[in-house]
Order: C-alpha cells, then structure tokens, then sequence
C-alpha cells in the first residue's frame, strides 16, 4: 500500500464520518439534505476504492440522487405544510444539556467499541465465496461476477427485492393519496435541459443493461438511470397522458416482479429447482428478466418520487 | 491493519452516528437521515469486509447483497416519507408527540 | 515516468487547482450570485483539464469519447442549474451584493 493511496483512504474515510456527524447535527434542515446528497457521492468514492464500482453507479444513481430528490421534495411539501412557523427546526442539543442524556452517547460509545474489536479481531485474508462464484461463472451466461450473483444465483433474493418495491409503492399509494399536479410551465432552461437530457438518459439506461453482462452495470443501475429520467420530467411538469394512466403503468410497474415470478415457476416445473437456469440457455434468460426488470424499477422509483397515485383527470 | 480494516471501522462510526441520531433527534426527517447513514455504515462493513480477498477479486455476493440493499434503502426512504408528510399534515408537526405530555 | 504520464500529472494537479480556486469562491465570495460564478466557471475548466489528463491516459477512443461526454453533460447541467438557482434566488429577493 503506497503512501498515497493511504493517504487518500485516510482522507476519504475521515471525511465521511465528518459529513456524517455533521449532518446529523447541522440545525437547518436543508443544509442536512444536502450534505447527505454529498454524503453520497463521497460513499460513491469509497464504492470505486473498495472494487466495487457496481456498488458505486447503485449508490451515485440511488443512494445520492434519488435519495435526495425524494428527501428535499418532501421538505418543500413540509415547509409549506408549516409555513408561518419557523420552518428551520433546531438540532436537539439535548445531549448536552444533562448528565443523564449523556446516556446514549456512552451506549454508542460502547457498542462503537465492541463492534470495532470485533471487526479487528476478524481474518485478515478471507476469499470469502469468490472461488465459488469464478468457478460457476461459466454455466452462468454472463460474465459479470456481481451480475451472475444477483440475476442467477441469488435470483430468489432479487425477485424478493423487486416485490419489496412494489410494496413500497404500494404503501405510498394507499397511504399518500392522490398526487397534487405540478403548477406552472417550466421555464425554458429547465425545459431546454429535460428535452436534451432525457433521450439521452434513456440512451445511457439501455447501454448499462447491454453492458451489465460483461462489465459493471446491470438492472437496477439502468432503471435508476431510467428513473433519473422521470425524475426530471416530473420535475418539468410533464404527466403521462391520461390514456396511459390507468392500465399500462400498472402494467409495467408489475411486469418486474411478474416476470421474476414466472420465470421462478417455469424453472421449478421444467428443471426442479427453482430459478435455476439451463447453461445454455442462462444469458438470454438473464437479458430477459434484466430488461423487463429495468422497466419495472425505473417506473416505480419515479412513481415513488411522485409521491401518490397520479390522478386520472380527464381534460375539459 | 491495511485500508479494508479502516473502512470498515468507519462503517461502524457511520453506524453508531446514525444510531445515536436516531436515538436523540426528535423531527422525523432527521430520523430518517439517521436512518440513511446508519445503512450506509452497514454496507461499508459489508464491501470492505469483502475486499479481504487479497489479489484476487472481490466476493461478489455481499455487492449484490449491497445493491439490493441500497434499493431497498430507498423504497423504505420513500415509504418513510410519505408516513412523515401524512403525519405532519394531521396533527400539524413533524414529530412524534411525546408521551410525558400527554395526560391520561 | 514516460512523456505522457508527467503531462497526465501536470493537467490533473493544474485540474484540482481550478477546483480548490472554485470552493474558495464558494467559501469566500459574499452572495449567492457571485458564488455560482466561481463554482460553475472554475468546475467546468478544472473538469476539463481532468477529462484531458486522464484521456491521455485511455485505452481506446470509446474511453476518450465517454470522457469528453461527462464533461459536457457536467458543464450542461452546472450551467442550466447555475441558472436555475440564480432565478430563484431572484425571485426570492436575494439582492445582488454590492461593493
């Protein structure tokens, strides 16, 4: 390990319990916000230093992105929700105040400790189920390693997933309401912005799922690139039309689970095991379900930013 | 103790931090920011641990671990929030009202 | 160190100057106005002389080609969201500084 490069391990990690301390404290709720979203970016950076640079486009693209765009959306229905109270809330500061709501802090600070000396106390050199997983790359149909293990070994743990957000959006349907529309025409930068970048992401989408197979990228990074796209045009005041509403994105927002779920049962009637693929036959399968899947995440992280059923409204 | 082992006791910081905001915090936002960063320390542990692989490559099961992880972060984030605004627009603050106050 | 590789240096410290210049703009200058000015200029020409240094450094011209696209995809969004805030914070009255 080069001087440099602990240096700059050194640099990131203290960085980021710095960032980390003082978002957590900082008493203007905006400026917590976006440190987070700074947060993120920094995490992506420890992803691409720890090998890991599928981990890094999930964390940028989700973590960082979507993460704060839902955060500071929420803020500003919050702010106008109380507006005409102070809207900067005070960081509690209670902890300082007596000695018992030191408490926490010493609990912290003891589970800090224990954690820490067991991590310490851990092998130094573990392949961990790397061999395995280079053994069996083969009969996996892509040559991806992170890619083999979330679409064809652990393909039970993304058919889990892919439920889990439907779930959530879900939840947020049933609990939020009905959506309220966007007032206003965007102005022309924004308008200029969303007509330029949105083919472009839809293009950048299809180019991280093709590239999945072989290189970092995959599903969920392509649906998130692809939910960055309707981010941005719901951001502008763009709706579907009314047409599209109803049936057909319900019918893309289950068409990722369904599939998983399909294939789940066709591979148990024709092979015996669930969500074992034939050699032969696993890339095309993979490709399949990664496609159908970008679609169902891209729909449904963007239906999650709009934060409640969109409205069917018919236009007089 | 080479880098994986500093990264992951960061992890263990971000965690703790997390916790402890969550713990001591009141507004439901920065519960849910605890939240985040608590995730975050748990998927620093979980890749740096598995960087211990030396020359070879890195165990791909805990990335894909950490994937669907971070999606699901962000569905519960969006879950989280939509509870939060419901709340806020009932009873009028983004808190959890507080039982000493309540008389019964 | 080969020809290319001290020039990769040069451009990528020269780079990560542009880029301390422009977090002292953000740090230093007194409004939101004149702190964008400083972010999006100095970003911009610092992500530049990055994207050449490290394309001295590629394998192939797809790498070039994906390089020079980040960058003009930064400069875009820096510059419609260097907008976007300056109309905003128009629009909320923030007055522009003055000497």
């Amino acid at each position: 390990m080069t001087l440099l490069a602990w240096l700059f391990d050194i640099l990131l990690g203290l960085g980021l319990l710095w960032l980390g301390w003082r978002l957590l404290s900082s008493p203007d709720l905006f400026k917590a916000i976006v440190l987070f979203i700074a947060f993120g970016l920094l995490m992506a950076l420890a992803w691409v230093r720890l090998d890991a640079p599928d981990v890094a486009l999930a964390e940028a693209a989700i973590g960082a992105g979507l993460t704060g765009a839902l955060l500071l959306a929420a803020l500003a229905r919050l702010s106008s929700m109380e507006s005409g109270k102070d809207a900067t809330v005070q960081a509690e500061k209670a902890w300082l105040k007596s000695p018992a709501s030191w408490f926490p802090a010493i609990i912290m600070l003891l589970l800090a400790s224990g954690l820490g000396y067991t991590i310490l106390s851990l092998a130094p050199y573990a392949a961990g189920l790397s061999p395995e997983v280079a053994a069996n790359l083969d009969s996996s149909g892509v040559i991806n390693p992170v890619t083999a293990v979330l679409l064809n070994f652990r393909g039970y743990d993304t058919l889990l997933e892919m439920v889990v957000l439907l779930l959530a959006l879900l939840g947020v349907w049933s609990i939020g309401g009905a959506a309220e529309p966007h007032e206003g025409k965007p102005g022309p930068v924004l308008d200029f912005l969303t007509r330029l970048l949105t083919p472009l992401l839809i293009l950048v989408a299809a180019y991280l799922l093709w590239v999945g197979a072989h290189a970092p990228g995959g599903a969920f990074q392509a649906g998130s690139v692809l939910a960055a796209a309707g981010v941005l045009l719901l951001l502008a005041g763009w709706c579907l039309p009314p047409r599209l509403m109803a049936l057909p994105l319900r019918l893309v927002l289950v068409a990722g689970p369904c599939a998983f779920i399909a294939m789940a049962a066709l591979t148990l009637l024709i092979q015996g095991q669930l969500l074992e693929f034939p050699p032969a036959q696993a890339g095309i399968l993979i490709l399949v379900l990664e496609t159908v899947a970008m679609f169902s995440i891209g729909a449904t992280l963007a239906a999650l930013f709009l934060g409640g059923r969109p409205q069917h409204k018919e236009t007089p | 103790m080479s880098s994986v082992f500093f990264y992951a006791l960061v992890g263990v910081g971000l965690f703790t931090l997390g916790l402890h905001a969550l713990i001591v915090q009141t507004h439901l936002l920065r519960k849910i920011l605890a939240l985040n960063v608590m995730g975050s320390g748990v998927f620093l542990v979980l890749i740096a641990l598995a960087r211990r692989s030396g020359e070879t490559a890195p165990d791909p099961v805990p990335h894909a671990m950490v994937i669907t992880g971070i999606v699901v972060a962000v569905s519960a984030t969006a879950l989280a929030l939509t509870l939060l605004l419901k709340l806020a627009a009932a009873t009028g603050r983004a808190e959890l009202p507080d039982e000493q106050q309540d008389s019964h | 160190m080969g020809l290319t590789d001290l020039l990769s240096t040069v451009l990528l410290i020269a780079g990560g100057f542009f880029f301390l210049a422009g977090t002292l703009g953000l740090l230093r200058f007194p409004d939101v106005y004149t702190r964008l000015h400083a972010l999006t200029k100095a970003d911009n020409v610092g992500l530049g002389l990055m994207v050449i240094g490290l394309a001295l450094q590629a394998e192939s011209l797809a790498v070039v080609g994906k390089l020079i696209l980040i960058w003009f995809l930064v400069l875009l969004a820096g510059a419609s969201v260097a907008n976007l805030i300056a109309n905003k914070a128009l629009r909320n009255g923030i007055s522009l500084w003055k000497q």
